[in-house]
């Protein structure tokens, strides 16, 4: 039978099967395996039937654990039951997948196998998350390619419904989920085929039901639970048959034959790999090369890993193999080898001392490879190989990275390649925001179905949520493609951002002959001296062909602003001539039409005139026979930063962290803060611009500026001296710090996103021309160079003295130096505002516990942190844990620092004498309620060491330990500041019951919820703070329930500190909340309303977002301070004032609720009007609260 | 007594007829207009230029910040479809018609020759009766000739004239040079009938904010001065059936209208200020007037005050503005 060929990723092959072959699917988001749920849901929502004709019930829980528990519950009661996840989340739920596996449950986990955080997190792809669960019961099935991953996705299916024993399908995280691949798709027929009514219909018949009751999961002593564990004993003995059995149906169905070990090489090999995962595709790759080449070598690909058939492996393995390297893509510290190896070594021991062994003990190696998505090339594949024939191989280790410690590593020649010539090699360098993705996967699509041509798309991001660059790797050709690692050697390169020839030097992978495609504003004549001196040379030494296309210019003439994507896309077929022009031209517009054609007619239309004024603007370079620039690549970090950013964060930045060796990595995960300064992004190609002569120096710009690249300071007449003549200046408006003070407002261009906050929020307008502000945006680059002198000079102007200043006041706040800077949030972030506003306040004694989230990324992702020190090396102390345990993370901080201090004090009461009781009263009794107590106390502490390190020297008069004990303590004696920080996903999901119980404690942390009412890292899907009537992922077709007032659940302690606020709305009770949360002896939550490009809207002007929900009545701003209560009056304050305007005026300025009057409009007028009746209804009863008056509550009473 | 008239070929039950406006957003207001004697509906204006505002915005925040991180390759779900057309519009016509028996009148708001006649095409098929086309080019170029905005208008009416069979209406505004000349010159190119005048949205200025915003004011009896006059010119002298719009509030505007050369007139101020029953009270009150001055029909006073019907042509023109200043004085 003929069937389609269709060019999608593995995350999407293995949600069609699951889609289709299952009743009840459980979901939560968790990359890479985030998009499997959301096709789910999506399908669901336009009510898209499974091979049963059925819509399966799609439902997100509010963690894996959870979901694994609804999963667990779906199956006993007889639905056939899938969930999909990763890393962590596999890791939540292998309590239930024990219970699952015990109570001989079939289902299928669909898992896109990711790292476990240790040292730090990581997204990116190995096996250890799957490692984890080996001892549940559950049978592990590895799939290689997106291909098997639909095929291996049934196969999983059909067996376990035989075999009883539940499945884990596993494929490499991005490597294998993210990659873009044409392959066959399996028909309705097929898995019809494949699946037999008679199991599913027995699955069902033992579901828990009180028309024929039992009972499951009794409790068991130790008379009988042993038993009870050896009875399942015969269907894991069977399960691998079984998967063979199904293998071979499928082959019969399909034609594509897979075994549970398949062996590829040459017959008579004598090394062998052993490997499972993506890797396994480019270990093929080399071995038939290096077999066609005579050399006698051979892999075994794992299919299924769990059961481990030991009889099957044997067979698998060529009777002529002398030695055997497997390879484990994980790391299990202190094992005597990683899982695989020790499995091989235990199959081969065991046949041969059962004499069952057909040919001598083969030496038997293991290494690990591949941790995070790390490169796994054929160059490494031949390192493994050559390793073999050392008459000692090296054991235990590693390959692909330069491990330099313990000396593990296997060295490689990164030139060897084994790439078929007929295989066409792309790389496309873009900006995130220009489409370049979006494009080349559309590309690989039209070359994918559109030619009998293998196709392979795979797409790499860096960790910048603004600015970020996105490198495309694009394969096709008439040979099977199994090259899973990246292209370094090309024959097409393509830059969409000519600024990008100055970072990367992206013609080091042109291969001879190649062609070289730029965008460039620069025209045809003039292009040639505007390449930096590399780039020219490799033009020339390459002999390569040059064209460039000046896409901005088509894509502002087409209306297209900055998405260059079909531009550029229409060239690179134009020049490539994978098919005949017109041809091409045809196939691009189809490819349009399909993915634009839902978003309108104008659309389609924009897109198609680009593609036609694209070939006019299209030209050929003459590339000159001579080097005639001298521009240089730009060095990543400037000279002046210190040695560890220069020897490592410069390199990860560079994208050279590849070839950093162990040695220079830090052993623990601790890192450096203030490093985000040292990368100057320059990314804004507008700036804002001081007009010192109109601004009123309010500092709204300041305390909005989410990436502190705005900043105000208020000093002296002196210290202007030396200050560049291009540096601002003027009077202070104010006396408050003295007479004849100075103000500058200062903008760090090089770090400004150019989000334009700053200058939506100015509320001065210029008096002859009322367009222009107190500040304006205006083009960077002509003033790069003279403002990056002046934020030098500006850093270098001394602070004010944090005693003097009025931090109650929004102006007056915004001169405290921020300790959080420059971070990776997207441009006009609405979290980070918040976040710089704790460093701000607190900063220099401050610990954040941060959940797993944005705020995670941006606050923590390699290659900077923001976080950052002042002069005096006192700053935040950040870590993120885990995304499910932040409020008790940061609990376990508070319980430590207040054992530190009362030891503290203990101590300083038992040395009293010799201390001095005079400073022993003070640093016990400091009241510690202000920056100047706080000053003092940092004295007292300051003079406390200086007498205890002179005790020291003096013999400490018999209690040496004790002073070496309080001076290792005596810094907690300074108030310290817990925050405990992370996004709604996490204090109203998966971190709620935590969170509720830190906030029950009593104990003197600090919650801040940065709402964005969505799970906005993963990608905006739906938590409980979404909103009714918003459509999200997982809530494709709108939010059906209202958001959880988290605030109201957490005024019913009545002891702790509830405040809601809107920055945007009104900032003064933003900081006030702030100021009141922290001093408050007690938990303290504030929920913050932060906008997100997950809402869809216009970032630049998002203040006025937060402003409507909060004028709608949505938002409302209260503060709820136990304190008050204590003094007889109302703890609860509104700080709203009444319902402004309808919800719909708010609503429908954001994408997240238009789209679903586009979408469902009759569902969205009905939602809306509930929402709109949630907010009066909410409204009324905070109306309720604000109006109770205890007095007379208890002169009633 | 016979208020029935006919207005591009229809043949309406009254010669009131509901304007174009926010209220024939709901179909149980049509049904509501219907009831209060309403002689046809003129639909909420469909927007060419916001249809497609709608889906540039929509395209661009759903893709916007797609492809460009890893672990959130897109930021809103998979869209399979979107009605970003005029369907709901189209929808609201078949609706419509589904609910009332008078005659409902598509208006369209066109920017570009092709949405004009996409669009009029596809009102046509959901059942519009007839359209009135709501043509405004802001002539905010100043180098640009005035005939050639002209031209463009007679293009606009031609082209859509050529897709659809139903009647078409124009509604004028009054800033032409001339407006006698537009007038023919748009009927010439296929208009079955002229709407006098549009009233636009105009700007105004926030003195707190230094803001440009949008005040909508609903207009006054006085306004329909102006359309008054340029019916009773224009009424016999162009091939076209006149509607007149703009400040008609009472029976005796009617009245007016109707004897300067109206077909119909057109409410919608007097209506969202009274409530949709004002056509009932304004039907009777007419009907009162007209069987004390004892008019048999519409018809029978349609033109009587124009200016080929009344003794003194001379008044509704330059000379007749110069008199009022000097009565006033």
């Amino acid at each position: 039978m003929e069937r389609k060929k269709i060019t999608i990723d593995g995350n999407e092959a293995a949600a069609y099967v699951a889609y289709n072959t299952n009743e009840v699917i459980a979901i939560y988001p968790i990359t890479p395996s985030s998009n499997m749920g959301e096709w789910c849901d999506a399908w669901a929502a336009v009510n898209r039937k499974n091979i049963w004709g059925i819509v399966p019930s799609v439902s997100e829980l509010q963690s894996e654990g959870g979901a694994s528990g609804s999963v667990h519950g779906a199956l006993q009661t007889g639905a056939i039951t899938t969930t999909f996840t990763a890393s962590q989340g596999l890791l939540l739920m292998i309590p239930n997948m024990f219970k699952i596996a015990g109570e001989l449950t079939s289902t299928v986990f669909h898992v896109s196998a990711r790292s476990v955080a240790a040292a730090a997190l990581s997204i990116f792809g190995d096996h250890s998350d799957v490692m984890a669960t080996r001892s549940t019961g559950f049978a592990l099935l590895s799939s290689n390619s997106v291909q098997e991953v639909m095929d291996f996705a049934l196969i999983a299916q059909a067996a376990t419904l035989e075999a009883r024993v539940p499945f884990i399908h596993f494929f490499d995280g991005f490597r294998t989920s993210h990659e873009v691949m044409k392959i066959e798709e399996l028909t309705k027929e097929d898995m019809k085929a494949m699946l037999d009514e008679d199991l599913i219909l027995a699955h069902r018949k033992r579901a828990l039901t009180p028309d024929n009751p039992v009972m499951r999961g009794t409790a068991q002593n130790p008379d009988v639970y042993f038993q009870g564990r050896e009875t399942v004993n015969p269907f894991y003995i069977a399960c691998p048959g079984i998967v063979q059995k199904y293998m071979d149906k499928f082959a019969k169905l399909t034609g594509r034959q897979y075994h549970l070990f398949d062996y590829v090489g040459a017959p008579d090999a004598e090394r062998v790999i052993v490997m499972m995962g993506s890797g396994s595709q480019a270990a093929e790759e080399t071995v038939e090369y290096l077999v066609n080449k005579g050399e006698k070598i051979g892999l075994i690909k794992v299919r299924l890993y769990r059961p481990f058939s030991v009889d099957h492996f044997i067979k698998a393995l060529p009777k002529t193999v002398k030695s055997i390297a497997v390879l484990d893509r994980t790391k299990e510290p202190g094992s005597s080898g990683e899982p695989l190896y020790l499995d091989v070594v235990n199959a081969i021991s065991e046949r041969y001392m059962a004499g069952e062994l057909q040919f001598a003990y083969p030496k038997i190696v293991g290494g690990r490879y591949g941790l995070s998505s790390k490169e796994f090339t054929p160059a490494m594949v031949k390192a493994v190989f050559d390793n073999l024939l050392k008459e000692k191989p090296k054991a235990h280790f590693t390959v692909g990275i330069i491990e330099d410690v313990t000396h593990s590593s296997l060295d490689f020649d990164p030139t060897f390649s084994v790439e078929a010539d007929e295989t066409f090699r792309g790389k496309f360098y873009g900006l995130g925001a220009d489409g370049t993705v979006g494009a080349n996967k559309n590309s690989i699509k039209i070359i994918g179905e559109g030619t009998d041509y293998f196709a392979q798309g795979y797409f790499v991001y860096d960790s910048k949520k603004s600015g970020s660059t996105t490198v495309s790797h694009l394969r096709f050709g008439p040979k099977e493609i199994k090259s899973t690692y990246l292209i370094n050697k090309a024959h097409f390169i393509a830059c969409h951002q000519q600024v990008f020839l100055e970072q990367w030097d992206m013609l080091r992978e042109a291969s001879e002959g190649s062609t070289f495609l730029l965008n460039t504003k620069v025209d045809k004549e003039h292009v040639w001296d505007s390449l930096p001196e590399k780039v020219q040379k490799d033009l020339i030494d390459k002999k390569m062909k040059f064209w460039i296309i000046d896409a901005y210019k088509v894509a502002e003439e087409t209306g297209m602003g900055g998405r260059v994507n079909t531009i550029m896309q229409t060239c690179f077929f134009a020049i490539s001539n994978i098919f005949p022009q017109a041809k091409a031209i045809d196939l691009i517009k189809d490819s349009i039409k399909k993915t634009y054609g839902a978003k309108g007619d104008k659309i389609v239309q924009m897109n198609f005139d680009a593609v036609d004024k694209t070939l006019e603007n299209l030209f050929k370079v003459q590339v000159p026979d001579k080097i005639t620039s001298t521009i240089k690549m730009q060095p990543p970090v400037s000279g002046d930063a210190p040695d560890f950013v220069k020897e490592v964060t410069a390199r990860i930045i560079a994208g050279e962290g590849d070839q950093l060796p162990v040695s220079k990595m830090p052993i623990d995960g601790t890192f450096p803060l203030s490093t985000t300064k040292w990368e100057k992004r320059n990314i804004a190609l507008e700036v804002p611009v001081w007009d010192k002569e109109i601004c009123i120096q309010c500092n709204k710009c300041v305390i909005v500026c989410p990436h502190a690249a705005i900043r105000a300071k208020v000093y002296e007449e002196k210290d202007l001296k030396g200050a560049p003549e291009t540096f601002k200046y003027t009077n202070f408006k104010s006396k408050d710090y003295g007479e004849n003070m100075l103000y500058s407002l200062q903008v760090a261009v090089e770090d400004c996103t150019g989000c334009e906050l700053c200058v939506d929020v100015c509320p001065v307008k210029n008096k002859k021309e009322t367009k222009l502000k107190a500040i304006n945006m205006s083009e960077q680059l002509p003033i790069r160079e003279q403002e990056r002198l002046n934020w030098d000079f500006f850093l270098n102007i001394p602070e004010l003295d944090r005693r003097k200043i009025a931090v109650s006041k929004v102006k007056d706040s915004q001169f405290l130096e921020p300790l959080f800077e420059f971070s990776g949030a997207c441009a006009g972030c609405g979290e980070t505002p918040y976040v710089k506003l704790v460093s701000q306040l607190f900063g220099d004694r401050t610990m954040v516990a941060n959940a797993t989230g944005c705020s995670s990324i941006y606050g923590g992702n390699l290659p900077t942190t923001p976080w950052a020190a002042n002069k005096d090396g006192r700053g935040p102390a950040w870590s993120n844990s885990l995304f499910e345990d932040n409020a008790e993370f940061g609990y376990g901080f508070r319980l430590a620092i207040d054992k530190h201090n009362m030891q503290a004090k203990e101590l300083l009461k038992s040395l009293a004498s010799e201390i001095g009781n005079d400073l022993v009263d003070a640093l016990i009794n400091s009241p510690q309620k202000d920056e100047a107590d706080i000053y003092e106390q940092r004295e007292r502490v300051a003079a406390l060491k200086k007498k205890l390190e002179n005790m020291l020297k003096a013999g400490s008069n018999g209690k040496t330990s004790e002073v070496k004990h309080l001076l290792s303590l005596a810094d907690y004696l300074v108030k310290k500041s817990v925050w405990i920080m992370g996004g709604d996903g996490w204090a109203y999901d998966i971190g709620f019951g935590g969170l509720d119980h830190v906030l029950a404690s009593g104990k003197n942390v600090n919650i801040l919820v940065l709402d964005t009412e969505v799970y906005s890292n993963t990608g905006g899907q739906c938590s409980k703070s979404t909103p009714r009537a918003a459509v999200a992922k997982f809530a494709a077709a709108g939010k059906p329930v209202a958001k959880k007032d988290l605030g109201l659940m957490a005024m019913t302690y009545g002891n702790v500190y509830v405040a809601k606020v809107a920055m945007g709305a009104n900032d003064q009770h933003t900081l006030r909340a702030f100021l009141e949360a922290e001093a408050y002896d007690g938990p303290s939550l504030i929920i913050a309303y932060s906008h997100c490009i997950a809402h869809g809207i216009n970032m630049g002007t998002a203040m006025q977002n937060q402003k409507a929900a909060v004028d709608s009545g949505y938002w409302p701003l209260y503060r709820y301070n136990p304190e008050l209560e204590i003094e007889g009056k109302n703890p609860f304050k509104m700080d709203s004032k009444g319902l402004k305007i309808n919800l719909k005026d708010y609503a429908y300025m954001e994408t997240r609720y238009k789209m679903l009057t586009k979408s469902h409009p009759q569902l969205a007028e009905q939602l809306i009007k509930e929402a709109q009746d949630d907010v009066i209804r909410r409204w009324k009863e905070y109306e309720r609260l604000a109006a109770y008056d205890p007095q007379k509550a208890e002169a009633g009473a | 007594m016979d208020i029935t008239t006919t207005y591009l070929g229809l043949k309406l039950k009254s010669p009131i007829v509901c304007s174009a406006g926010p209220l024939s957003e709901k179909v149980s207001n049509i049904r509501e207009m219907e009831d209060a004697g309403a002689g046809a509906v003129v639909l909420y204006s469909i927007f060419e230029e916001q249809i497609e505002h709608e889906q540039l915005e929509l395209a661009y925040h759903t893709t916007a910040h797609s492809e460009s991180f890893a672990e959130a390759t897109s930021y809103f779900p998979e869209p399979f479809e979107f009605k970003l057309g005029p369907e709901e519009y189209l929808n609201h016509i078949r609706k419509a018609k589904e609910a009332v028996n008078i005659p409902i009148i598509a208006s369209l708001n066109g920017k570009s020759i092709g949405g004009w006649t996409d669009y009029a095409k596809k009102m046509e098929q959901a059942g519009a009766d007839a359209l009135e086309l709501n043509i405004y080019l802001l002539p905010s170029d100043p180098k640009k000739f005035s005939t050639e905005i002209e031209k463009t208008y007679i293009e606009i009416v031609k082209a859509v004239k050529s897709t659809v069979k139903i009647p078409i209406a124009v509604k004028m505004h009054p800033f032409f040079s001339s407006t006698s000349y537009m007038a023919s010159q748009l009927t010439n190119a296929g208009a079955d009938g002229l709407v006098l005048f549009n009233r636009f949205y105009q700007p105004d200025i926030d003195l707190e904010t230094l803001d440009v915003v949008p005040n909508v004011i609903l207009s006054t009896p006085m306004a329909m001065r102006l359309p008054l006059r340029w019916i009773a010119m224009l009424y016999g002298r162009i091939n076209a059936d006149l509607a007149a719009t703009s400040g008609i509030y009472s029976a005796q505007d009617v009245l007016k209208m109707i004897m300067a050369g109206a077909k119909v007139t057109m409410m919608l101020s007097s209506l969202l200020k009274y409530g949709i029953g004002h056509i009932a009270d304004v039907t009777t009150n007419l009907k009162a007037w007209m069987e004390e001055k004892e008019y048999e029909s519409i018809d029978q006073m349609r033109g009587s005050m124009s200016y080929m019907n009344v003794d003194d042509p001379s008044k509704f023109e330059r000379a007749n503005y110069m008199k009022v200043l000097h009565s006033y004085k």
